[in-house]
């Protein structure tokens, strides 16, 4: 009964763990995905991750400053969506397309 | 007045002056204010020396200067260097005779220089020139000094070079400056062995702790030391070897060489030796070195001022040889003589240029005596100043000359440091030499009859220029008697001393008399100064007037002498062979196989290196953005496996 623990009690753990998963699957759609708005969408799900992983800690070690961080965070992603999608406009208009690839251009 | 008052007009007055003549003048045209505004520049100079004089007569004995102290400069180590000034009895009197004269020239130059277009510039040097002659003699350092030392000797290539599209005008202020350049690293290197030796390079502090007893070694670092400053000297005093710039050197302005070349500048060597006289009294044989050079530089010189026939080059010659007069005068040990033979020079020389330039001014800027005659009666003012300056300079009495030249001869044999017959001789026969070419050039410029053409007629020159001659000739004339001889003083009612000789007691080193030469040798010897003198311009004046065929004849007779002294001992020739042309041809191998062959293929493979380099880095770049993120995540696993190992 001792091993059914992993899956009938949450703890710490478990948090990180997902939090790990979630980071990974962010940093592989960032480097895999060609479509410019997935791979916004991967930075984000790598920024919550994070979140995750602050708020697990606040949470372990009885502080609130994780907690306020996380609030940062969101900040600056909602600052990150909104400049990250003028540029996904901004290609688009340009390419009629939003593929990674079109930042090939901007090379001197 | 406070003395750091008057002390930052008497610089400061025209270094405004420089500052705005060079930086608006060309902007502001006109042809009168320029001139105007650095003769006043000059003269609030000038009045501030008067006062500082003043301030100096009013020290108590023991302590007769003013030291103003500025900022300080450097300190490195133990070496700490303020800019500090000092006035004392000998600067007093220097910036008296700068300022003064000075101003004579700015106010000269008004008129002399009224039709030329780059007048402003002209002022602006001139006033650039007063602000580092007067750093030179002020300053209380040897660096200092070196700092108006060199200022003056880049005014002086500015000057000379005036009118620079002429080419060989061009060229004879690069002559100066290079020459220059020598004597200054001498001087330089002279520096650097007074500062081993005394720790100090303070004016002051090196007459004090110049030993008193005479070191005779050659190899005394107070020997080396004094004569490397003394190669110096010969740079900027014009003095063998070192003297060929100073003949070219009249290139310039006719005020410029009145001022710069006449007056001040080239005194400023002697100046020096004067004020560090207890340091070169303490190295006899220097002492014998600077009265050979200044004897022999007095002679030749004098030679080849006879067969000039540039009126300019004329006096060009005669003020080295009376350079050379001072620096022998230094070389026994006559340092108050030596300096009193400055003042009065200054006086009748810049007098002399002054005339000179008044009478190329006149006859619409020719220079070449055989040109010229009987213009006595066409420059009247001209004519009576100039006969000043002459009456001065061949030494007849009570004209300035007759004083300070009488009492170098005097010296020159009764000095106990070296005076003897031999000097006291080759003195005389130089002065008959300066009697001789002077006379001929006032046979040739004023008395003899007019040799220019109907269309080329003189005239006189505007009072701007005439004013100036006068206050000159006056100065000329009664200079003198600042230094009245002992032997003339005791007969005259009240026994006056020797003014200068007495002022200068405190700061120079005085010459004793050998034993057993007696006042009646000093009536001998200015006696026979004199009548030689009276004889040898009576004798020219009546051969250049009446008999020229016997002029000619000797000429024929010695023709080998006298090609000599036309080419000038060839001097310049073997400069030109040996040194000039080696230095020109080592330079282009220089630049051809060092600097093209090594430093430019060295400086070319390290730029081929460089953008190889890149080129090899170049394929990370690739633009990819995918690519980048993946470099940095690896990178940043990299570094986290790396933070938890350790």
């Amino acid at each position: 009964m001792k091993g059914l623990e992993l899956f009938t009690t949450v703890t710490y753990a478990h948090f990180l763990f997902l939090s790990f998963v979630l980071f990974a699957l962010g940093v592989l759609g960032v480097l895999l995905r060609r479509n410019l708005i997935v791979v916004m969408m991967s930075v984000e799900l790598m920024l919550n991750a994070v979140n995750l992983t602050f708020i697990t800690f606040a949470k372990a070690l009885n502080q609130l400053d994780g907690q306020i961080f996380v609030f940062f965070v969101m900040t600056i992603a909602a600052a990150e969506a909104a400049v990250g999608l003028a540029i996904v406009v901004a290609i688009f208009k340009r390419f009629r397309e939003v593929n990674i690839r079109f930042f090939q251009f901007l090379k001197g | 007045m406070s003395s750091e008052l008057l002390f930052s007009l008497l610089i400061f007055a025209p270094l405004v002056g420089f500052a705005f003549n060079g930086l608006l003048g060309k902007k502001l045209g006109g042809h009168l204010y320029p001139g105007v505004i650095a003769s006043v520049a000059s003269f609030i100079s000038f009045v501030a020396s008067v006062g500082l004089f003043q301030l100096v007569s009013e020290q108590p004995e023991q302590a007769k200067y003013l030291v103003i102290h500025a900022f300080d400069w450097m300190q490195v180590g133990t070496f700490r260097l303020p800019v500090q000034f000092l006035i004392d009895p000998l600067s007093s009197i220097m910036i008296l005779v700068i300022t003064g004269v000075g101003t004579l020239i700015h106010i000269f130059s008004i008129g002399y220089m009224a039709e030329d277009p780059g007048i402003a510039k002209y002022f602006s040097y001139l006033n650039f020139f007063l602000f580092n002659m007067l750093i030179l003699v002020t300053g209380d350092s040897l660096p200092l000094l070196f700092v108006g030392w060199e200022g003056v000797g880049l005014c002086s290539y500015l000057l000379i070079g005036f009118w620079y599209e002429d080419h060989e005008k061009a060229e004879a202020g690069m002559k100066a400056f290079i020459v220059n350049r020598v004597g200054d690293a001498a001087f330089l290197l002279g520096m650097f062995v007074l500062y081993s030796h005394f720790g100090t390079l303070n004016l002051l502090e090196l007459n004090s702790l110049a030993p008193k007893e005479a070191i005779w070694n050659w190899l005394d670092p107070i020997t080396i030391g004094t004569l490397l400053l003394f190669v110096g000297v010969t740079g900027k005093s014009a003095q063998v070897p070192l003297y060929v710039w100073l003949p070219d050197a009249m290139a310039g302005p006719t005020p410029v060489s009145a001022l710069i070349h006449a007056a001040t500048m080239v005194t400023a060597g002697v100046y020096m030796m004067v004020r560090l006289s207890y340091l070169y009294t303490a190295a006899p044989y220097t002492m014998i070195v600077v009265a050979a050079i200044g004897l022999l530089t007095a002679v030749l010189a004098a030679t080849m001022g006879i067969v000039q026939w540039d009126i300019k080059k004329v006096l060009a010659y005669s003020t080295v040889s009376q350079l050379g007069y001072m620096v022998f005068a230094c070389g026994v040990g006559a340092f108050s003589a030596a300096f009193f033979h400055l003042v009065t020079h200054a006086f009748f020389k810049a007098l002399m240029f002054l005339g000179a330039g008044s009478v190329i001014y006149g006859m619409h800027h020719q220079q070449d005596i055989r040109e010229m005659g009987g213009l006595n009666k066409r420059m009247p003012l001209t004519y009576w100043t100039f006969m000043i300056g002459w009456l001065s300079i061949i030494g007849l009495p009570p004209f300035s000359g007759f004083f300070s030249k009488d009492e170098i001869k005097w010296f020159a044999l009764a000095s106990d440091r070296g005076g003897n017959w031999i000097f006291w001789g080759l003195a005389w026969v130089g002065s008959l030499l300066t009697t001789f070419y002077m006379t001929r050039l006032m046979a040739y410029t004023f008395w003899r009859d007019k040799k220019y053409s109907a269309d080329h007629q003189p005239h006189e020159s505007p009072w701007v220029m005439t004013v100036p001659l006068m206050i000159l000739a006056f100065l000329a004339a009664t200079g003198g008697f600042l230094g009245i001889p002992h032997a003339i003083a005791q007969i005259l009612p009240g026994h006056p001393n020797h003014w200068l000789e007495h002022w200068l007691k405190p700061v120079i080193s005085l010459p004793t008399i050998k034993q057993g030469i007696t006042v009646e040798y000093e009536w001998l010897l200015m006696g026979l100064s004199v009548v030689g003198s009276f004889t040898v311009a009576m004798v020219t004046r009546y051969l250049y007037l009446n008999r020229i065929d016997l002029i000619d004849r000797t000429r024929e007779r010695f023709e080998v002498i006298h090609k000599v002294w036309v080419h000038k001992y060839y001097v310049d020739a073997f400069y030109q062979k040996y040194f000039v042309e080696n230095l020109v041809l080592s330079s282009r191998d220089l630049w051809r196989y060092v600097d093209v062959g090594v430093i430019d293929r060295l400086v070319n493979k390290i730029a081929d290196v460089t953008k190889e380099l890149g080129r090899g880095f170049a394929w990370l770049q690739s633009g990819n953005m995918q690519n980048y993120a993946f470099i940095t995540i690896i990178g940043l696993i990299i570094f986290v496996l790396f933070l938890f190992k350790g």
